[in-house]
Parts: structure tokens; sequence; C-alpha cells
């Protein structure tokens, strides 16, 4: 019986509807997800993990010590509203740490590394797929909100090669009558993130929150696997889910009733699904590749209602799915009525 | 004596804002202290911008320093940028409009200290912007601190005693480091003092303007510019301090001039169509066809594999072909190298997965397959297979026998096969076709089908086909048995 390898996806421009998938790496699926997104400028540096997408050209990307160096730039951005879309690709820390994967970049991303009242939207792949699709998205999220948004993958999602099926490039997003466009029509366009008037600029702040409110309400994403029943749930982004995946595949062999939750939006935190989990659950568990971080961001979900416990690992290590099956197996054994 | 100059801020300079609606306060006067240079400053390149013609393609950069308002009178398109980055700012700008007149104007604070190192990139990038910097030889909004322009012995609240050169090194002459790149195209140095220097500055100042119109280049102009405030001197007598304490260690000269040649004319780059993107992507032509995968025996599905070698095996390229073959079945498929530190050292390793299902962990810890590719390699990992799992040893390279005695071992001269059809480096693919042979997990004609999407070198694709083709054929052999 022959198989096909293509996989359909509805064309509009006259390419081939059944598209066959190509096997890329993470960082170089993000690149070709911005081009197909509309990005026409990229400006970088190299670092590893993320020179790829240095290399290959279209936004802006680093790895953590680039990151630290760009949080005045996307505090202004956010103040002047500008949209931009920032890949990190996380590694080792803190100071040079290595080039090996972590999360540890987790509370810079999400809970904001520069300056003054502002949150970005923080998309956290985990394949190489969502590289391109979170991608894409991630443009329409900045176009839509005028905000910075942020990619945050880890060195082992940007190295991976997986099979990637690119979708259709984005219609042009539409056009900005408040940028500076160097013609008659925006020349009385002022980009700025000066606010000198002190009601002003909680006026502006003001704005910038309800903006970011309406993110958390409609820009949530998440994914779940085998979540029915449990009643320990293991969160888990990126590259941590996959692991995770398994390990609960495994777990649920052994009869252990747990499931993963896996954010794909960092912020927004997939809040509201957590706490309804906190009312099925007796326990949580966070995996992340960091001291714990992502995990605050949890209890503050479902306020303490049941423990969360948090296992880690840091400096480039990686737990294996088997490692990540014991921490399951001791929290069962300790959970009794699991 | 000629009349104190600052008494033009009385006039409204063309270019400007008819008022200055975004000023709080009094709308009609300029933000700045009588008898600054900026206000000056600004009046001539407005005006220049008018008679060029060319306010609506202009993008004014305003810095941080007491020209952080900029914005309020430049009628053009207005960009506020944060401390030393508007030659960064100006970067982008100017290359997203090509078409667009950049004006980057900063401070020496702005551009000399915080922003050095963008304002010397730019213009060795020789970007397309005109740069005006305001030298007053201190931070005048801060409340005068010494900047890298101030001058030797002068006072300043960082600097009670005077600056110390031994100390705080001597002041930074822009205009001559800037001559010194090959990019530039306009390089001057000018005053706002005396009737004549002020006539002079405007007159550099269009120059400059006008290179941008034409888009020839970079343009640099440096303005010495008084700052009674900071200075806490009269201004008349600042604009004396210009002539008789400024001038002497920052001569006024035009360093560079290289616009005598015709500009870059602007044309617009085409935006592809979009069903021209994919192509454009190298996203087509990968269309390899549709595989069938055969019938593989239970134990051998799924493999979760590591392959490993020293440098130079190929090794990745082994893992990336096993990867292709396995998606062009039609089956889920990773591929995630060892990158980095954990690559020096000579060994590489790298860890695939082909499975019928969705792929958990990319990351292989207990494989159940091992492509062992010298002794290290086999040394170091296969104390980590699975009990029942498969390794293929590459026994050319490996004289010792396997320690494990619960796996399978399958033993191919993978090396010596490769030396024999001219090339030993091809014995990544032998261990590839062996594979595939024995196990029944891939089939020879999706192997072939895959290497030219994998092997860069298209001459090289025959000797691998070769080499896959004697791997399977061994492999096969080996299965009978
Ligand atoms: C990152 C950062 N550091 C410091 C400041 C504070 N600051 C504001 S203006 C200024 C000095 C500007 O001096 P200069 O560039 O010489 O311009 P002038 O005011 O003399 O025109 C400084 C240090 C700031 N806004 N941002
Ligand atoms: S402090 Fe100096 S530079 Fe600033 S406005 Fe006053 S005179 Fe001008």
């Amino acid at each position: 019986m022959a198989q096909d390898a293509g996989t359909n996806v509805k064309g509009a421009l006259g390419l081939p509807a059944k598209r066959t998938p190509i096997l890329i790496k993470g960082n170089d699926a993000i690149v070709k997800g911005a081009i197909l997104a509309g990005a026409r400028s990229y400006f970088g540096y190299p670092i590893t993990p993320a020179s790829e997408i240095a290399e290959t050209a279209s936004r802006t990307a680093s790895s953590g010590p680039g990151i630290s160096l760009k949080q005045e730039g996307i505090s202004y951005c956010a103040g002047a509203e500008l949209p931009c879309v920032i890949a990190t690709i996380m590694r080792g820390g803190p100071g040079l740490g290595n080039i090996a994967p972590e999360q540890s970049d987790y509370n810079q991303v999400v809970r904001i590394g520069g300056h003054g009242n502002y949150r970005t939207p923080v998309y956290a792949p985990a394949s190489g797929q969502e590289m391109c699709d979170l991608t894409m998205a991630a443009f329409e999220t900045a176009d839509r909100y005028r905000t910075p948004v942020m990619i945050a993958a880890d060195g082992f999602t940007g190295q991976m090669m997986e099979p990637v099926v690119f979708p259709d490039p984005i219609p042009a997003l539409p056009e900005k009558d408040w940028a500076t466009r160097a013609d008659a029509a925006t020349r009385r366009n002022l980009i700025s993130s000066i606010f000198l008037e002190p009601d002003e600029l909680e006026e502006h702040n003001r704005h910038l929150q309800r903006k970011y409110k309406e993110i958390e309400e409609k820009e949530v994403r998440f994914s779940e696997y085998m979540i029915d029943g449990a009643k320990l749930v293991v969160v888990g982004y990126g590259i941590v889910s996959r692991v995770l995946r398994t390990a609960v595949h495994l777990a649920r062999e052994e009869g252990i009733p747990v499931g993963l939750l896996r954010p794909i939006t960092l912020f927004p935190f997939p809040k509201k699904r957590l706490e309804e989990l906190a009312r099925q659950a007796k326990r949580m568990i966070t995996f992340e590749l960091s001291n714990g971080q992502m995990i605050e961001d949890v209890r503050l979900s479902i306020h303490d209602r049941i423990p969360v416990d948090f296992y880690g690992r840091m400096g480039g290590n990686v737990p294996s799915a088997e490692e990540c099956l014991d921490v399951i197996r001791r929290a069962a054994k300790e959970g009794g009525t699991l | 004596m000629s009349a104190p100059v600052y008494e033009v801020f009385l006039q409204k300079p063309k270019g400007f804002y008819d008022t200055y609606e975004r000023k709080s306060g009094d709308k009609t006067l300029m933000h700045y202290c009588p008898g600054c240079g900026h206000g000056e400053l600004h009046k001539m390149i407005a005006e220049s911008l008018e008679e060029l013609g060319v306010r609506d393609r202009t993008i004014f950069l305003s810095p941080v320093g007491c020209s952080v308002f900029g914005y309020y009178y430049f009628d053009t398109g207005n960009i506020q940028c944060a401390h030393g980055r508007a030659p960064a700012v100006g970067t982008g700008a100017q290359r997203s409009r090509p078409h667009s007149i950049v004006i980057s104007y900063q401070g020496d604070g702005d551009l000399a200290a915080i922003g050095l190192n963008e304002i010397l990139q730019a213009a060795n990038r020789g970007e397309k912007m005109a740069v005006f910097f305001v030298n007053n030889a201190i931070y005048g909004m801060t409340g005068g601190q010494m900047a890298p322009t101030t001058l030797p012995g002068m006072a300043t609240t960082t600097s009670p005693l005077g600056r110390d050169v031994k100390l705080a090194g001597a002041p930074i002459r822009m205009c001559e480091m800037i001559s010194t790149l090959e990019a530039p195209v306009y390089v001057a140095r000018c005053a706002l003092a005396g009737a004549k220097e002020i006539n002079r500055t405007r007159k550099i100042v269009r120059k400059a303007l006008e290179t941008q119109a034409e888009r020839k280049g970079f343009t640099f102009v440096e303005v010495l510019s008084t700052c009674p405030t900071g200075w806490g001197i009269n201004p008349p007598d600042s604009q004396k301090f210009i002539l008789e304490k400024m001038v002497p260690y920052f001569p006024l000269n035009i360093f560079v001039d290289k616009t005598d040649h015709e500009g870059e004319p602007y044309v617009p780059h085409p935006e592809p169509a979009p069903s021209k993107i994919h192509e454009i992507l190298r996203l087509t032509g990968h269309e390899v066809g549709s595989f069938a995968p055969g019938a593989v025996d239970p134990r051998y599905m799924n493999p979760r594999m590591k392959i490993a070698g020293f440098g130079g095996q190929g090794v990745l390229l082994l893992g990336l072909g096993l990867a292709q073959c396995g998606m062009m079945e039609g089956r889920q498929v990773s591929w995630l190298p060892s990158y980095g530190p954990e690559m020096r050292g000579g060994t590489a390793h790298c860890h695939v997965n082909i499975s019928e299902d969705e792929i958990g962990s990319p990351l292989v810890s207990r494989p159940t397959v091992l492509l062992s590719l010298n002794q290290p390699s086999m040394e170091k990992f296969e104390g980590q297979l699975v009990p029942g799992g498969l390794q293929v040893r590459n026994v050319s390279m490996i004289p010792a026998a396997s320690k494990r005695t619960d796996i399978e071992n399958l033993d191919i001269r993978a090396s010596e096969i490769a030396d024999k059809l001219g090339n030993p480096r091809a014995a990544n693919m032998v261990m590839l076709g062996a594979y595939a042979g024995y196990t029944g997990m891939l089939q020879l004609e999706t192997c072939l089908a895959a290497l030219p999407e994998i092997v860069k070198k298209k001459t090289l694709v025959e000797l691998n086909r070769k080499a896959v083709e004697a791997g399977y054929e061994e492999g096969k052999k080996a299965r009978k048995a």
C-alpha cells in the first residue's frame, strides 16, 4: 500500500495542495516562517545556538546574553507601541554560561527584562512545525496589538531537525497609518515613548495594560496530553514538554493517572485552564530547564489550591523521559490517594 | 560687534511646525536656554530641508540629550531614540524606506560616549544618513557633567578641578576618527560662533542634506555649539569660548569630501508575488515522491537511535539520511545533533527517532538502535542500549568485542567496503544501507531516492548510492543468516 508523505494544505496561490514536508532545523523554520509572515528585514548578531537565524537572514534573534542587550530596545518598542518579533534560543546562564539548552531566561522573557510597565506576548514552540507556525502567529500578534512579541525556544528546538510543512504566505499585513514611512501621508507621525506629563504617561500605561488584558483574554494557547482523569498534572513547555509527553505515556501504562499541560503561550499564561485542572487534580509538578521560574506562574494561576512540586535541570542537562518518569512515580506514591 | 545670534529664535523658521503642539506650556518658544546652539542648528536644518523640498521624505531622529524634543519642531517624520542608538534606528529606517532622508541628530554624550559603537558602525557601513553631531563639550541635559569632548582642564560638575587627561583621557576628535573610515563621503567640522563661521556652518548643513537628497552616502557634520548654561558663561562669551578654546583643539575643516560622484539611484525592490515566495525560500522541488514502508519485524519498529563516531565520519549526515528516509516513508521523524563543545574533541553523535506516532522526546537516552562507527563510540554508548536492542558496528574501526551479551550485534566492515568503492568516507552510507537491509525498516528504493536530498555535492551522490547498495546487501545477507 503506497503511503503518502505529503500533507494536505489548503492552497490559494496555485501552490501544490499536497505539500511535501521538508526536514529542516528549527532555527531555519523560524526564518522561513518569518518571511512567509511578511518579514523583509532582519537585524541580528551571531550567537550559538541561534546563529542559523542570522546567517539565513530576515526581525531579530539572539540568545540569553544578546537578549539582555536587547532589553533597552524591547522596552522602547513596548513604550512606543512598535510591533516586532524577537526570537531567543535560550542557552545556559548566567553570564556567558554555555551554549547548551536551558529555559533559565523565562523570567527575563516572560516577566520582562527591560524597564517599565509592559509585557510581551511569548510563544514557546516545541517542534519544527511550531517554530514556523508560531513565528507566523507572532508576526500577526505583534501587528494586531502593536507590541513586541517574543519567541522563546531552547537550543534543542533550534538545532533539531523535523519535517515541516510550510503554509502559504500571510497576505500582506495592513499598512500602518501610524508609521514614519517617509511620505506626505505620514509626515506628521511621531514614534516616541516619551510622555512628559504624569497624567499622560499614566493614561498611556493604562492603555498598554488594557491591551495586555485583551491579549490575556484572546491569545492564550496551550495543549494537553492524556489530561482526562489526571490526578497529577505535569506542566512543561518547549523541549521539556516533549520529554514529558513520553514520560506521561509510560506512567499511564503503569496506571498512574497523570496528564500533561503544555503552555504554548507563556504570556498570556493558561491560568484559567490550570485553575480548572487544580479542581480535578491533587498535585502538580512543573518541569523546567531552570531553577524554577515558570512554577511561580503555575502557583499564582491556581492560587496554591493544591501543592505544586518542581523538578529542574540546569547547565544544559535535559532530563530523560525515564528521569521524569521517576519523578512522576515518586509523586504518585507520595500523593497516596492518586 | 555683530548682534547675538540667538535673536533669530524669534522668527519662525521654515520647515518648523507653525506652533509646537507637542510641547507643553508656551507653544511658540523653543525649550532651549537662551544662547543655546541647538536652536540655531535646528533652524538651519529645517530651512535646508524646506529649500530642498524634501520634508515629506525626511525622518528626523531625536536623541537623548537637550535635543530629545527635536520632534516638537521639525515638520517631518519623527522618531525619538534611546540614548546613543539613533544611528542604529536610522539604519533600520533608511534600509526599510530607502527613499527616505534620515537625519541623526546627536549630542556629544549621546554620540561619542554611550553611542560610540553605533556611530562608528553606521559610518563604516556608509549608511545613507546625515549625522549632525552637536559638540558642546559637556552633558547639557543632565546638568553639566564631563563629556568625551570636554576640553583638557575644563571644569564640569564631574571634573570640578578641570578635566585631567591622565585620568579621563584626552577629548575625542570624532571627525578625525570618522575620517579614517572608507565609507563616509562627507566629514566636516564647523562652529556656531561668529557671523563668518555661522554662515559657513549653514552651507555645510545644506551640503550634507543635499548629499542625502542625492543618495550619495554617509555624511558627518560636527558642529561646535554653545551651552551657556552648562558652561556658566553668558551667550556672547560662549561664542568666544568656542572660537578661542574649542577651535584650537577641534580644528574647523572639511575632512572628507567625496561627494563629486553620482548618487546611487533609488530603485524600489519589487515585492515578489506570494506564489513565488515558496520558490525563493527553496521550499519547492523537494517532491521526492511517495515510498511505501515495508513489513517490519515489530522489534525494529519505532526505533530510537543513537549514531556515533568521530568528527569527519559523517555521523550527522548518516542520522539525517535515516530521518529523511523515515519521513519519505510517511513516518514521524526527528534528528537532534550533539552540538557546540560536545562536537569538539573529535567525537560526534546524533539522536534520531523514526516513529509511527507523534514523537515525544527527540533526545534518545535509552536507544533501541546504536550505530557505532568507531570504538570510542561503542564504549561510550553501548551501555545505554535497551536489552534486546540492536548495535550496528563498523568493525573496520572497532577491533574490540562488544561487552553486551543481551543485545543484537550486526558487524559490518563499513570502512573497508567504502574503501573498495573508492572512498572510505562513504562508510556512513554503508552503515545506513546495512541498517536498512538488516531490519527492513527502510526500503532500499527510499534510501537511494533520499540521497540527492541530503548529499550536497552532486558528484558524491553516485559513490554514496553504491555505498548504500553495498551496505544494504550486507545487511540483508546477515538477516537471512
Ligand atoms: C541609558 C541612559 N543613560 C543616561 C541617560 C541620562 N541622560 C540624559 S541626557 C544625557 C546627556 C546627554 O548629553 P549630550 O549627548 O552631550 O547632549 P546635550 O544635552 O549636551 O545636548 C544623559 C546622560 C539616559 N537618558 N539614558
Ligand atoms: S543646557 Fe546647554 S545644551 Fe541644553 S538647552 Fe541649555 S544651553 Fe542648550
